[in-house]
């Protein structure tokens, strides 16, 4: 039996009828990962030690029918912007080198309740400062599907960590669109929920106010199984909301009968690679053709998400990161003068260009005379952007459209222009902005072989309906992860990839 | 020289007396170890996220209340940003642009007659954690119990125009957290802490002259020192024809003088923004009607209760209430033995007697109103005599001793004994022939020294009246 192959939810199943150990399967994503690391670089952290131990807790309460659930004894990895206690915790950043918390954040802390067993911390864009995962200060990670192209980005290591079959699923976190747009340029499902449905204790925040974890799968049923999981209520984190619809495995069925879907024609006109297009749009009609209507509409504010966006996130980074100063825990600059010499010296060392761009932006919006042309304007524009969100779901049910402009981009591409990269988070970040579900499921390839995703945009809290309509598509068109199949076959054998 | 006013405006930090932390759970509890009342929150680890402690709220609307503010009903929370390692997230979460409560006012009174202070708003916001340097291997440590304890800051508007009414605000502001119990408002230890901005300008003009701000200010005193030597520098400065400059000034207790911390040029930007992390705090109407009907008897209330349960001057009322704890004291004393003219005679003659010798606030005050009860019975039924009382309760004061065990240790009852007070007074009037000639011969002054003479003999503990009467038997007998 091929484990790898198998979704989370078909390993599990195997795993609760016996015909799988939790350390099997552990040990399969654990050869894979070593077999692909050279290659692909998803993991900061590999828990090989760890992994073992809790496979053998999780084979015991499965055996003694204490762990009943879907993701029983699933192996899988957790982007390095979440704390786990005693665990190596990086942000994929210099400044935090050795920093192991005492606490564990409470997504993952509900992942390891549903028993899944971790198997380490994966890359990502420095503290999810970018599209590529290029900025880490542990090397770039490279798209499984081909290795001269990046995975995208913050949650690159998570998504090419799926895509690889070096887990099971993940969990990523998206700010502006770093688990829908990597999911695209990976293949891969990726979910990010209705803000405050995750809680975000223990996840070392970038932009606090757009900050979402959400899950990484192989498939959408995998994708609704791992976000019931994580989805509670936290006392521990204020802006986390009481749901009572979090039975997102309900949501897996073939109906969009009636289902109405608009697609803004800011997200298919200028700008768009007509692979990309096309793709999308023969998405879209698998949809119509099971019954769903489809129209184009006018969203309206389109082009002032980007700078929006990068306002606001960028001066809630710039005030998150000023703890990271070298006092209490992380990297110290090793010969100072003084206080401010240690914060200066420190702080110049320890993080990379990427982030530093955005502390820069960010202090400059917030300081005194500036604060109420950016900082507040842009908060309007939010305000605005969520009305324009609220108008188009009095239409319509959802809302489909590409995950990004292209296909990945090749390393090194984007970091030379950096407005650029900006620029291709055009699709993503509005859902950010206005708080709202967003999902990417892979609805084919371009002409090289890499990925391609279409986005649905869901209304605050209605998850369900993203769910139930990518299913849909899955069942319409054969599942994609075995569509997969050959890049996988080829790393088993351990050819180049590429 | 020309006349000057002066106009001061105050920044007053209080710290609310929660049992925990605004945004932790860790207790509040001062002079612990270092850094045991710390958790991921209030050491600023990342992940971690602040979540509102409700009582801080409550504590903070009862003070804007109990100051005639009006309440913000939809009040939210900023981020104030700047580096320094007491202060473990780089920005301390406090309130800008909705604090909890504006617009409100305390009266006070001082030699130059009542008036009123407006207080502009009162905003609540998280306390620092303590720097250690030590100088000896040049290092600086950081404790963070303090780190997360809640604040509230109190700003008024510039109506201030002496030390005087600074302190007669100061104390009324004091008088109003303690009666509300939010907080115990102990300068020494931190927990009331005063910012003063100060400026002068000719009497008689209207535009405020170019103010400093004054810091590190511990103690009423300091306050008043500080407040005086300001004012002369800025008049100094203006009489020499030069600018007073805008600037923060730290005051040096030791020197009793104040220097440049930093001017205006150098002003940080605290880069303000909205927090995140934190929800608005939405205060409803029934929530503030809760909160007022919580509210305490204040000292109006009580002064008032006080003219119609107890038959004490008005004078002795409005010392006793004006302090909390010294009220508390009177009442529960009153409780136990029920004589109010005699408890409030102890504590406005005795106590406040050897609180003015030691220079203490009736904050340090440490001795149980069952050991004051116990000495007025004891005095009352004639047990000890009144010179005998006032040494006890000297004990009391400083070591809250029991004064029945007391008295009855040291003998110092009273000595009813015919036997021995006839003795007694037999062996003085042989010791003073001459006094006792005096006194024959007409002199009445002589009976003092004799009466002065046998009180000390028996150690005071004679009743002064059994004495004269022995003294003038024996006289007549010889």
């Amino acid at each position: 039996m091929k484990i790898l192959e198998l979704t989370a939810l078909e390993l599990s199943e195997k795993i609760k009828a016996g015909e799988i150990k939790v350390k099997d399967a552990v040990k399969a994503a654990l050869d894979r990962a070593k077999e692909a690391e050279p290659a692909i670089n998803s993991y900061v952290t590999l828990d090989e030690e760890g992994a073992y131990a809790q496979a053998e807790e999780v084979q015991k309460k499965i055996d003694a029918g204490e762990l009943t659930g879907p993701l029983a004894g699933v192996p899988v990895a957790i982007k390095d912007n979440m704390c786990i206690k005693g665990q190596l915790t990086t942000c994929s950043s210099r400044i935090l080198s050795g920093f192991r918390p005492t606490y564990t954040a409470q997504a993952v802390e509900n992942l390891r309740k549903a028993g899944a067993v971790i198997l380490g911390k994966t890359n990502m864009d420095e503290f999810a400062m970018g599209s590529t995962t290029e900025t880490s200060y542990y090397g770039p990670t490279r798209n499984p599907h081909n290795t001269e192209h990046v995975p995208g980005g913050s949650s690159g290591g998570s998504c090419a960590a799926v895509a690889a079959g070096e887990c099971f699923g993940a969990l990523g976190s998206d700010t502006g669109g770093s688990i829908r747009q990597p999911s695209s340029f990976c293949g891969v499902v990726g979910l990010k929920p209705t803000y405050g449905t995750v809680s975000r204790y223990g996840l070392i925040a970038y932009g606090s106010s757009l900050d979402q974890i959400g899950p990484v799968a192989k498939d959408v049923s995998d994708c609704a199984a791992f976000l019931e999981a994580i989805a509670s209520h936290d006392p521990k984190d204020s802006t986390s909301v009481e749901r009572k619809d979090c039975d997102f495995m309900s949501a897996l069925t073939e109906d969009v009968k009636e289902l109405k879907i608009g697609i803004p024609g800011d997200y298919i006109g200028e700008g768009l690679d007509p692979e990309v297009r096309q793709a999308v749009q023969d998405a879209a009609k698998v949809l119509e053709e099971k019954g769903a209507s489809v129209e184009t509409f006018d969203l309206g504010l389109v082009k002032y998400a980007i700078p929006a966006y990068y306002t606001i996130a960028s001066a809630e980074a710039s005030s998150n990161l000023e703890r990271f100063d070298g006092v209490k825990y992380g990297y110290r600059t090793e010969n100072y003068e003084g206080l401010h010499n240690m914060y200066k010296k420190t702080r110049s060392e320890g993080f990379g260009p990427e982030v530093k761009r955005r502390i820069m932006l960010g202090s400059f919006v917030l300081s005194s005379g500036y604060y109420d042309a950016y900082y507040l304007k842009a908060l309007r524009t939010k305000a605005l952007i969520k009305k324009e969100f609220d108008k188009a779901f009095e239409k319509y049910d959802l809302i489909l459209g590409p995950a990004a402009p292209t296909t990945a981009p090749k390393l090194g591409e984007s970091l030379s222009d950096p407005l650029k990269m900006y620029l291709g988070d055009i699709y993503t970040i509005s859902v950010n902005l206005a708080g709202l579900p967003g999902m990417t499921i892979p609805v084919g390839k371009d002409k090289e072989g890499l990925p391609i995703g279409m986005q649905l945009i869901g209304n605050a809290f209605d998850e369900k309906t993203l769910i139930r309509a990518a299913y849909t598509y899955e069942c319409a068109t054969g599942k994609q992860y075995e569509k997969m199949a050959d890049i996988r076959a080829a790393m088993e054998t351990g050819k180049e990839v590429g | 020289m020309a006349q000057y006013e002066t106009v001061i405006g105050l920044e007053v930090h209080i710290e609310l007396a929660t049992k925990t932390k605004i945004f932790c759970g860790c207790s509040t509890e001062f002079g612990s170890a270092p850094n045991t009342h710390t958790c991921p929150v209030c050491t600023g680890m990342p992940g971690s996220l602040p979540v509102l402690n409700k009582k801080v709220v409550e504590y903070a609307m009862a003070l804007g209340l109990a100051t005639n503010c009006r309440i913000t009903q939809v009040c939210k929370f900023d981020r104030k940003n700047y580096f320094y390692p007491d202060n473990p997230q780089n920005y301390q979460i406090s309130q800008l642009y909705l604090p909890i409560a504006r617009d409100g006012f305390v009266e006070i009174e001082t030699a130059a007659g009542k008036k009123s202070v407006r207080i502009h708003e009162m905003h609540m916001e998280e306390d620092a954690g303590k720097l250690v340097h030590d100088e000896w291997d040049d290092t600086s440590l950081v404790d963070y119990n303090r780190s997360g304890v809640p604040l509230v800051e109190i700003v008024s508007e510039p109506d201030m125009r002496s030390s005087d009414e600074v302190i007669a605000y100061l104390e009324k502001l004091r008088m109003t957290a303690q009666y509300l119990g939010v907080s115990d408002c102990k300068l020494q230890e931190g927990s009331m802490r005063a910012d003063v901005n100060l400026s002068v300008r000719r009497a008689g003009t209207e535009e405020l002259g170019t103010r400093t701000e004054m810091k590190n200010l511990n103690s009423f005193k300091a306050i008043a020192h500080a407040i005086e030597g300001e004012r002369a520098r800025q008049i100094e400065l203006l009489e020499a024809g030069k600018e007073v400059v805008q600037e923060t000034r730290r005051w040096d207790d030791n020197k009793e003088s104040s220097y440049a911390m930093r001017s205006k040029e150098d002003a940080q930007d605290y880069r303000y923004f909205p927090e995140p992390d934190l929800v608005p705090v939405v205060i409803s109407d029934e929530w503030i009607r809760e909160v007022k009907a919580r509210q305490p008897e204040l000292r109006p209330e009580k002064l008032e209760r006080y003219s119609r349960e107890f038959d004490i001057p008005r004078y002795d009322a409005e010392l006793i209430t004006e302090s909390k704890k010294v009220a508390d004291l009177f009442e529960k004393t009153v409780e136990l033995c029920g004589k109010p003219k005699k408890v409030s005679n102890w504590i406005m003659g005795e106590m406040f007697r050897l609180m003015k010798e030691r220079g203490m606030e009736a904050e340090e005050l440490a001795f149980s109103p069952e050991n004051l009860a116990k000495l007025i019975d004891l005095a009352d039924e004639g047990t000890i005599s009144s010179s005998v009382a006032k040494k006890v309760f000297e004990k009391i004061f400083t070591d809250n001793v029991d004064p029945e065990k007391y008295v009855e240790e040291q003998g110092l009852k009273t000595v009813n004994d015919e036997g021995a007070l006839k003795e007694a007074v037999e062996k003085v009037l042989a010791d003073n022939p001459q006094a006792v000639a005096d006194y024959k011969g007409g002199k009445q002054k002589a009976f003092g020294a004799l009466m002065g003479q046998s009180m000390r003999a028996l150690k005071g503990k004679a009743d002064p009246a059994s004495v004269t009467k022995m003294i003038k038997e024996l006289l007549e007998e010889q």
